[in-house]
C-alpha cells in the first residue's frame, strides 16, 4: 500500500483561504494580478514580476528556467523561516506556490541545484483588506505533535500486548478465544495503519492478502492465521499442524516487535498527521467498504472502526490549527466525522462489530456515501493546515 | 426498395465513391495483421471466445467466414453479400443494420488464438494443434493484486475491433459473434470508448482516466527496427510455433482504477505517482512530453522522478530494455453497487515475447509501482495472434495447415 505519511509535500495549498475580490476593479493594489507573481529561476538569476504585494493569499507562478532542478522558497524577515516552498521543479517546468501572507518583509529565495541559501531578494507584503489567514500558534503545534505521538506510541503498544496474547492462545489451539481476539488486537494496527504500512519491509510480512502475493512468496502474517482460524469458506482447506501454527504465530510476533521497536522512536510533522488522517480514510474506501480486508473473518467493520478512530485522532488533534485557520471547515469535517460513526454504531454487536456479511447492500451503500461525504473534505486537510 | 436502401448506403459509400476520410479504410491484407501498429482509432470492442465445438473442421471453416466477413466490413461493407435490408423477406438480413450510412470509420479487426485453443484444462489436444502451441501462450500468472473475474479472462480466440466510430466497432464484434454461433459463444467482451495510447508520430497523446498523458513513450509504426526487436515475433524464435512468424503476442488487463480515491490525491502526489506533470506530460526531471526522463536528477528527498513512480518502473532501462506497443482504452461501465465509476483502463499490448516483454515488467509493477494503489485488475487475458493474411488465405490459415 502507498504511504502517505512519506510522500513529499510538493505545494502547500490553502485551498480553504479567504479569497476576497475587489468587487469594482478600483483598486489596482489589491487585484488578483497583483496577487500573481511570476518566478522564473535560472542557474544564477531569480526574477521575480514584483517585489511587493498586497497581503493576502498569494501565487507564486515559478518556472525553472535553467537547466538544474530548483526549487522556490518564501522565507520570513529572518531568512529562516519558512512560510512557503515548492520544490522538485525540472528545467523548463513550472509549479505554483500559493500562500496567504500577512503584512510584513520578507525574502525570496531560488535554489538551483537545491543547494546552499540560494538566491535571495527582499520581498514586501503591504497591509490591504484581505485577512490573511492566521499563522497556528507554536503551542498549538506542538501540542497536536505530541499528543499524536502518545497516540501511535500507545497504540503500537497495546498491538504488541495483545498479539502476544493473541499469539499464544493460537498456539495453544484456543481457537474460539482466539477468532474473539483477532479483530480486538487487529484494531491497534489499523488505528495507525498509514504508519505501520510505511514500513515496507514489514508490511508484507505482516498484512499480505492472500491475493497480494506474487510468485514464489510465503505467505506470513495476521491473515495466514486469519484463514485457519475461519476456514469454512475456503475450499480444500488443509488447517496448518501445532508446528506450522507455531511458526506463523512466532513469525507474526516478532514482526510486531520490530514494528513496535521502530514505531518507538518515530516523530511527525503536522503534514504527516494530516496525510495519515486522510490516508486512513483512502483505507476504508479502499479495503474495508468492500469487505476485501477480512474475506474469512468477515471482521471488516472493526477494522474500518479502527481506520476511522486514527483518522479522528488525527484530526482532532490538528483542531485547534484548523480553528484558528478555517473554522468552517473544521465544523464540515466534524459533522462528517460524526454522520459516519453514526452509521458505524448501528452495527455495533456487543463490544464490537456484526460480521460484514450482514450487512445489506444498502448498508453498504450509506457507509460508502459517508466515506466519501469525508474523504472529500479530509483531502483538503493537509493544504488547511499548512495554510 | 430494399436494395435501394441497401445501394444508397454504405455499398456506395465504400465501393462506389473514394474516400473522403484519409482514415476512411485500412487494408485488412497484408504482412501483418491490422489493429496493431495501425494509427489507433478512438473507439474498441474487444471479444472473447470460447470455442463450443469439437470438430477442427468447423472450427477452420469459421475462420475462413470470420476472414471474409471481417474483410467487407473494413472495407465498410455489409457482413454478408445479401446485406442488412435485401433478400428474401422471410429470412433475418446477413447484415445486422446499425452501421447502414456509415463509413468504414478506419475499422480493423485483429484475431488471436488463446492457449486454451490448443490444449484443454487436462492438457489435452483439442484441434490436432498442441504440437504447435507457442511456448510463451500460456495462462499469465497470478500477479500481487489480481482481483480476476474468470467470468471477465481468459478465452480461446479473441477478435480486437477498433474503429473511429462506436458503432461501427460494435456492429463488428455483433455480426461476427453471430456468424461464430454453433462453433464459438462469447466469453467476455469489452467496450473502450478513448483510445489511451498513440501508435504513430502522427497522433498526439491522450488521456487515460487518471487525467494524464498516457503512451507517450510506445513502439511506434515509424519505428521498424523497434517493432522487429520487441513487437513481431521473429522467424526462429520458436521453432514449434514457425505459423506465428510475423506474428505477436496481445496482452490484455481490464484494470479497475479507484477513481474516486485518485480523484482526491493532491495534485503533486499525482505527479509523483506518474512521474510526469499533469499538464504537457513532461517528465518531473523537466523538459517537454517527449524529452527523456533524467532518472539520476536527484530532487530534495530522493531522485526528482520518484523511485515508485509508473514512468521509472516501466522503463525500458530498467526492463532490459523491453518495450511494448501499448493500444488500450479507456472504458467506463457505469457504476459499481456503491456508486463508483466502474472505470479504468483496458490494458492491451502487444509484444514479441511475454515472458521478457510483459510478465516481468507487470510482476515488478504489481510489487513496487506507486500506481497500483489505484488500480484493481479485473480482467487478464494473452493471444497468439497469428501474422497478417494474405491474398486468397484465412485468419491463421498457417496455424492449420
Amino acid at each position: 500500500m502507498r504511504k502517505p505519511l512519506l510522500v513529499a509535500l510538493i505545494a502547500a495549498t490553502p485551498l480553504f483561504a479567504a479569497c476576497t475580490e475587489n468587487a469594482d476593479g478600483s483598486d489596482a493594489n489589491t487585484s488578483d494580478d497583483s496577487r500573481t507573481i511570476a518566478v522564473s529561476s535560472t542557474d544564477d538569476k531569480c526574477e521575480l514580476s514584483a517585489t511587493e504585494a498586497p497581503s493576502g493569499t498569494l501565487t507564486f507562478e515559478v518556472t525553472n528556467d535553467g537547466s538544474k532542478v530548483t526549487e522556490f522558497y518564501l522565507l520570513g524577515e529572518d531568512g529562516q523561516r519558512i512560510v512557503g516552498e515548492v520544490e522538485n521543479i525540472g528545467p523548463q517546468l513550472s509549479r505554483q506556490l500559493v500562500v496567504s501572507v500577512p503584512a510584513g518583509s520578507y525574502v525570496t529565495a531560488c535554489k538551483p541545484a537545491m543547494k546552499g541559501d540560494g538566491i535571495r531578494a527582499d520581498f514586501t507584503v503591504k497591509a490591504s483588506d484581505e485577512e490573511p489567514t492566521p499563522a497556528a500558534d507554536d503551542g498549538a503545534v506542538d501540542q497536536a505533535l505530541e499528543s499524536y505521538e502518545d497516540y501511535v506510541h500507545e497504540q503500537a503498544e497495546e498491538l504488541a500486548d495483545k498479539t502476544e496474547t493473541f499469539v499464544a492462545l493460537y498456539k495453544a489451539g484456543k481457537d474460539a478465544a482466539a477468532r474473539a481476539l483477532y479483530p480486538q488486537a487487529r484494531t491497534h494496527w489499523e488505528r495507525i495503519e498509514t504508519v505501520a504500512e510505511s514500513f515496507g519491509d514489514l508490511d508484507p510480512k505482516m498484512d499480505a492478502r492472500e491475493a497480494d502475493l506474487e510468485p514464489g512468496q510465503k505467505w506470513t502474517g495476521w491473515h495466514r492465521i486469519e484463514k485457519d482460524l475461519w476456514p469454512q469458506d475456503a475450499t480444500d482447506y488443509t488447517p496448518l499442524t501445532t508446528k506450522q501454527r507455531a511458526f506463523f504465530a512466532d513469525d507474526l510476533m516478532s514482526n510486531t516487535e520490530v514494528l513496535e521497536r521502530r514505531i518507538e522512536g518515530l516523530t511527525f510533522t503536522v503534514d504527516q498527521i494530516a496525510n495519515g488522517s486522510r490516508g486512513l480514510l483512502e483505507e476504508v474506501a479502499n479495503g474495508k467498504i468492500t469487505g476485501e480486508e477480512e474475506i474469512w473473518s468477515h471482521t471488516d467493520l472493526w477494522d474500518f472502526q479502527a481506520n476511522v478512530d486514527g483518522a479522528r485522532v488525527g484530526f482532532e488533534g490538528l483542531e485547534p490549527i484548523i480553528e484558528q485557520k478555517n473554522p468552517q471547515f473544521a465544523r464540515t469535517v466534524s459533522e462528517r466525522f460524526a454522520a459516519l460513526q453514526e452509521l458505524l454504531d448501528a452495527q455495533r454487536d456487543g463490544d464490537g462489530f456484526v460480521s460484514y456479511e450482514q450487512l445489506s447492500p444498502d448498508e453498504v451503500k450509506q457507509l460508502a456515501n459517508a466515506v466519501n461525504a469525508l474523504a472529500e473534505p479530509l483531502s483538503q486537510l493537509t493544504a488547511v493546515v499548512l495554510s | 426498395m430494399a436494395v435501394g436502401a441497401f445501394a444508397a448506403g454504405r455499398a456506395t459509400a465504400a465501393e462506389g465513391e473514394p474516400s473522403t476520410a484519409a482514415r476512411d479504410a485500412f487494408a485488412f491484407r497484408g504482412e501483418h495483421q491490422a489493429g496493431i501498429t495501425t494509427p489507433a482509432q478512438d473507439r474498441l470492442h474487444f471479444a472473447a471466445f470460447d470455442v463450443t465445438t469439437g470438430s477442427r473442421a468447423q472450427l477452420v471453416a469459421l475462420l475462413k467466414a470470420w476472414t471474409v466477413a471481417a474483410e467487407r466490413m473494413t472495407r465498410g461493407l455489409p457482413a454478408g453479400e445479401v446485406g442488412p435490408t435485401g433478400g428474401d423477406a422471410l429470412l433475418p438480413p446477413d447484415d445486422t443494420g446499425e452501421a447502414i450510412g456509415l463509413p468504414a470509420s478506419g475499422l480493423t479487426i485483429t484475431f488471436g488464438f488463446g492457449p486454451t485453443l490448443f490444449r484443454d484444462d487436462h492438457g489435452r489436444d483439442r484441434f490436432g494443434i498442441a504440437d504447435r502451441q507457442p511456448a510463451a501462450l500460456r495462462t499469465l500468472p497470478h500477479f500481487p493484486g489480481d482481483a480476476l473475474d474468470p467470468a471477465a479472462s481468459y478465452g480461446d480466440l479473441c477478435v480486437q475491433a477498433c474503429a473511429d466510430d462506436p458503432q461501427v466497432a460494435v456492429h463488428a464484434i455483433r455480426n461476427l459473434a453471430r456468424i461464430g454461433f454453433g462453433t464459438v459463444a462469447v466469453r467476455w467482451s469489452q467496450l473502450g470508448f478513448g483510445r489511451t495510447s498513440t501508435t504513430s508520430t502522427s497522433q498526439s497523446t491522450p488521456r487515460n482516466l487518471f487525467g494524464f498523458k498516457d503512451g507517450t513513450a510506445n513502439v511506434k509504426a515509424e519505428e521498424p527496427a523497434d517493432l522487429a526487436e520487441h513487437v513481431w515475433v521473429g522467424r526462429g524464435d520458436d521453432p514449434r510455433a514457425g505459423w506465428l512468424a510475423g506474428g505477436s503476442y496481445l496482452v490484455t488487463r481490464r484494470m479497475n482504477m479507484t477513481i474516486e480515491v485518485w480523484d482526491r490525491q493532491p495534485l503533486g502526489d499525482q505527479e509523483g505517482f506518474i512521474g510526469r506533470t499533469k499538464d504537457t506530460g513532461a517528465p518531473l526531471s523537466g523538459g517537454t512530453e517527449l524529452t527523456e526522463p533524467d532518472f539520476s536528477m536527484s530532487g530534495s528527498d530522493g531522485p526528482v522522478i520518484p523511485r515508485d513512480s509508473h514512468v521509472r518502473v516501466v522503463h525500458p532501462d530498467f526492463n532490459g530494455g523491453a518495450r511494448m506497443l501499448r493500444r488500450g482504452y479507456n472504458f467506463v461501465d457505469g457504476s459499481d453497487p456503491l456508486g463508483g465509476l466502474n472505470a479504468g483502463l483496458f490494458f492491451i499490448a502487444f509484444v514479441r515475447d511475454p515472458d521478457t516483454h510483459f510478465v516481468p515488467i507487470q510482476l515488478k509493477m504489481a510489487k513496487v509501482d506507486a500506481l497500483m494503489e489505484y488500480l484493481k485488475v479485473t480482467g487478464s487475458a494473452l493471444f497468439a495472434v497469428p501474422p497478417g493474411i494474405g491474398p486468397g488465405e484465412h485468419v491463421g490459415q498457417a496455424l492449420f495447415s
